[in-house]
């Protein structure tokens, strides 16, 4: 009996031995860039159909694009990448590329105009998700013969079905949709007339400062650097993205030294790392706002004080200082802050007198009853409870609603919502993007169905204010421009059904050895090339 | 485990066509419960309220873009049209595209179960090599303090949230100490360098003669395989003990004593000779449970198994993705149900 009771502790002894054998201590190559983040939202690395937040910050790495943000000053605005230089027709339709000389891709190919010929008419042709970005322009299967041109081996000329203005025309070509393809390796990976989308899922075909290592769906990629990239070899010759769903796990590899780079930390674990030595915590504005808007077809919330007066009824600064600390900040107006033409005015705040006497203006002293639907996620859901109990204190009977993505879109859609809680990210970098589904309603009957343009989903009828942001978009001076969206914002800002509450803010806790990572603000996406250590 | 123990009927048959009758009779059941599983799994999926087409080209694709995809899934067949035309690619071994990750499901499934099939497997061996022990003596030495210790140890293994007890364990382990290696399979900087063969790191390393990454892998895996190990330990001793103590009150073992038997003799020859048949029974069990994936402990070690891998896909509606990672799971219970009922009849004379 006794001889059984040493052999269970000693079979018990060497099992938690076991470990003793310590793993070898941690930190990571110097040339090596070592990031944990959330990359399960990735589908597709083929530039004409990725849309993703995780897929454009690799796309950004290795497809050049004709124009691209430089990362080292991403407020100047786009600027030359494998286009050198272009020019515009005096009647604005016809903006002729000049090509970079000297730029290869991967494979060894120059990057020639036939190549962004190619890439481009391969992203309205293949009508993939994203390709709205480009054919907005007018761009069709049928046209781009036609428009889409490489008039020489080094010039591409584009023409565009109006005028518009430039700056709106170049800032989509930065998208991840303008990313240029080698034309020669695509084609030899064609499928029954894909245009090589099936290969470029999962294979990378560009010229920029990484190649595709591997990816493993889920689970991790790995970028290996160019050395020939044409702005110099990146210092971190391989990057690798981890998947790691949990904050607190990204928290103890950070702190452990093995990863370089936390992209997910809840507010908790950014409180617990930045105490820490040796970590730092970059705090950066992203493009997502969260808003609530009022649908139209509700009598109640058509009348306009009721609407000024709900604008009154939330607590921004509240709710920023407490469950959105460090996630989002105050912002109220429809373009996120860095974007073109974007203002910093903050007119509201919670005022539960000011609301009252509104709405006794309006004829309901007593508030009255409505409701909100939003989607199932923590944070909207937490909002939607301060609304309910800020709305409450001026004697409106909120009912939340919580579904599923599915449900409350589709309800949304169909204009059946009272009051929609939610958030909007901006497609591309240009102030359009916004502008387009904020501030644009032509056509408000209900046949119309234009399920894009928020402003159609809450049935607000805005025949002038659609024409003047349309105007906004064939403005050739950059100023000019900048200065209509202002107006437009402020207008927007003073009588529409929307109520802009926050702007995105994205933490990353990073080693302090790692120099000049720039996630790619508002604007665009991360640049690893630039990263040293 | 239906399919076991179809023993002792047929007896005056000739011994061939007893033979294929079992055989028939085994696949006959297999073929019923995996066309069972499928059907269940494909019309839960079906009716959940998320939208593959969505989840597909995003929220805000166009109408044609919205149809063109709706179309090229066939969702726009009858329900039941659907499930044929995926049972017939099934039985083709083609388990279809994932939606999310865009690779073939097979190929997900052959890359992500053997990290799963890895961690079960070192889990269940811990299990087993600490539970049976621990559950022998403690039936053996009843209502003494070592049966107190035994009982409590299995009851935080079976009551300790794992997910916390994952947590801590990545806390003082790997954060503190650092004794074993952080989440994942391998430090990254070693990823990729073994020539993938079984898809399990400690296996393939070994193959390939590279102790270097086989300890790293070793520190990777200790930690979760423990942590599962606890968790059916727990289970494995408890189990044991309940069988053991039932066989120590027979009187074969009063006779036995009385011949004058060793007592180590007595439990390990006679009474554990006689509860092999029932443990096999809950090894297996658990060991398939393991074998399922378990969520929390793959998400929180960063360990791309086939849990995580099924629970993701289920929730972006990737229905291909879902079916397949059932159906493997289901012949994963199959294949043990098999393998248990063929070690019945190895340990138990009657079977034969």
């Amino acid at each position: 009996m006794r001889k059984l009771t040493y052999l269970a502790l000693l079979t018990g002894l060497v099992i938690s031995a076991g470990p003793m054998i310590s793993a070898a201590q941690a930190e990571t190559p110097a040339n090596m860039l070592i990031v944990a983040g959330q990359i399960d939202d990735i589908t597709t690395l083929d530039p004409a159909q990725s849309f993703e937040f995780s897929g454009s910050d690799i796309s950004r790495n290795i497809y050049g694009k004709l124009v691209n943000f430089d990362p080292s000053n991403l407020d100047a605005g786009y600027g030359p990448d494998l286009a050198e230089s272009w020019t515009v027709s005096d009647d604005g339709k016809i903006i002729t590329f000049t090509m970079r000389e000297g730029v290869k891709f991967h494979s060894g190919n120059p990057v020639t105009a036939k190549d962004a010929e190619y890439s481009l008419r391969r992203a309205v042709i293949l009508n993939k998700t994203p390709s709205f970005i480009l054919t907005q322009f007018g761009f069709s299967a049928d046209n781009v013969k036609d428009t889409i041109v490489a008039t020489g081996p080094m010039t591409l000329q584009i023409t565009t079905d109006r005028r518009y203005a430039t700056s709106f025309v170049l800032n989509c070509l930065t998208a991840t949709i303008g990313g240029i393809v080698d034309s020669k390796l695509v084609m030899e990976h064609e499928v029954d007339g894909d245009m090589g989308n099936t290969w470029l899922r999962n294979n990378t075909a560009g010229s920029g400062a990484y190649k595709l290592g591997s990816w493993k769906a889920n689970e991790s990629i790995t970028l290996i650097s160019n050395p020939d990239f044409y702005l110099g070899a990146p210092a971190m010759e391989r990057v690798v993205v981890r998947h790691i769903s949990e904050s607190s796990t990204q928290r103890l590899l950070l702190e452990k030294g093995d990863i370089d780079v936390a992209r997910n930390l809840n507010p908790e674990d950014v409180a617990g790392v930045s105490s820490k030595a040796g970590i730092v915590v970059d705090s950066e504005l992203r493009g997502r706002l969260m808003y609530v808007s009022f649908n139209q077809k509700n009598e109640i919330l058509a009348n306009p004080k009721v609407v000024e007066a709900m604008k009154y009824l939330i607590d921004y600064k509240g709710m920023q200082d407490s469950f959105l600390k460090g996630q989002y900040t105050i912002h109220q107006s429809f373009l996120p802050r860095t974007y073109l033409g974007a203002i910093d005015d903050k007119p509201y705040s919670l005022n539960i007198d000011k609301a009252k006497a509104l709405l006794a203006e309006a004829g309901y002293p007593n508030g009255f009853e409505v409701g909100i639907i939003v989607r199932e996620a923590q944070e909207r859901v937490d909002i939607g409870q301060s609304l309910q109990n800020t709305f409450g204190k001026a004697g409106i009977k909120v009912d939340i609603t919580v579904g599923t993505a599915k449900q409350i879109l589709g309800v949304y859609r169909a204009r059946q919502h009272d009051i929609y809680l939610g958030a909007w990210g901006p497609d591309y970098p240009d102030p359009n993007t916004n502008a387009a589904t904020f501030a644009v309603n032509q056509d408000n009957r209900d046949e119309a169905g234009l399920t894009g343009q928020l402003a159609w989903r809450n049935s607000w009828d805005i025949p002038q204010m659609s024409e003047d942001t349309l105007a906004a978009v064939v403005e050739n001076d950059r100023d000019m421009r900048a200065k209509m969206y202002n107006a437009i914002q402020r207008d927007h800002q003073n009588r529409s059904p929307f109520a802009v509450m926050f702007q995105k803010i994205e933490q990353t806790g990073r080693s302090d050895k790692v120099k000049n990572l720039n996630l790619g603000g508002a604007i665009t996406a991360v640049s690893y090339w630039v990263v040293t250590k | 485990m239906a399919i076991a123990s179809e023993t002792g009927k047929g007896r005056h048959q000739p011994p061939f066509l007893l033979f294929l009758l079992k055989t028939g009779k085994t696949l006959v059941t297999i073929a019923v419960t995996m066309l069972g599983l499928l059907f269940v799994t494909f019309f839960i999926g079906r009716v959940m309220p998320v939208d593959p087409v969505l989840s597909i080209v995003g929220e805000r694709a166009t109408k044609e873009i919205y149809e063109a995809a709706y179309l090229s899934l066939g969702l726009d067949k009858p329900l039941i049209v659907q499930f044929f035309y995926y049972l017939r690619d099934i039985l083709q071994g083609d388990f279809g595209t994932s939606l999310r990750t865009g690779f073939p499901v097979s190929g997900d499934i052959i890359r992500v179960f053997p990290a799963t099939l890895e961690l079960a497997s070192l889990g269940t061996l811990i299990g087993i090599v600490i539970g049976v022990p621990l559950g022998v003596v403690a039936a053996v030495k009843r209502g003494t303090w070592i049966d107190q210790v035994a009982r409590v140890i299995a009851l935080i293994g079976y009551s300790m949230p794992i997910f916390w007890l994952g947590l801590i364990g990545l806390l003082v382990f790997y954060g503190i100490l650092g004794w074993v290696g952080g989440p994942g399979r391998l430090d990254i900087y070693y990823e990729d360098i073994v020539p993938t063969v079984t898809g399990m790191i400690l296996l393939d390393s070994a193959l390939d003669g590279n102790w270097v990454i086989f300890r790293n892998a070793f520190t990777h895996i200790i930690l979760p395989a423990s942590l599962l190990g606890y968790y059916s330990l727990a289970y494995i001793s408890r189990m044991t003990r309940s069988f053991m103590l039932e066989q120590l009150n027979a009187e074969y073992v009063i006779t036995a004593r009385v011949k004058g038997l060793s007592e180590r003799e007595v439990i390990w020859k006679h009474v554990f000779s006689n509860i092999k048949v029932q443990l096999i029974t809950v090894i297996a069990l658990s060991y398939a449970g393991l074998l399922e994936g378990s969520v929390l402990t793959e998400i929180i070690f960063a360990w791309p198994g086939i849990g995580s891998y099924i629970t993701t896909s289920l929730l972006s509606a990737d229905m291909n993705a879902v079916m397949g990672g059932t159906v493997v799971v289901g012949l994963v219970f199959v294949c043990l149900n098999i393998f248990s009922d063929l070690l019945y009849r190895f340990f138990d004379p009657r079977a034969k």
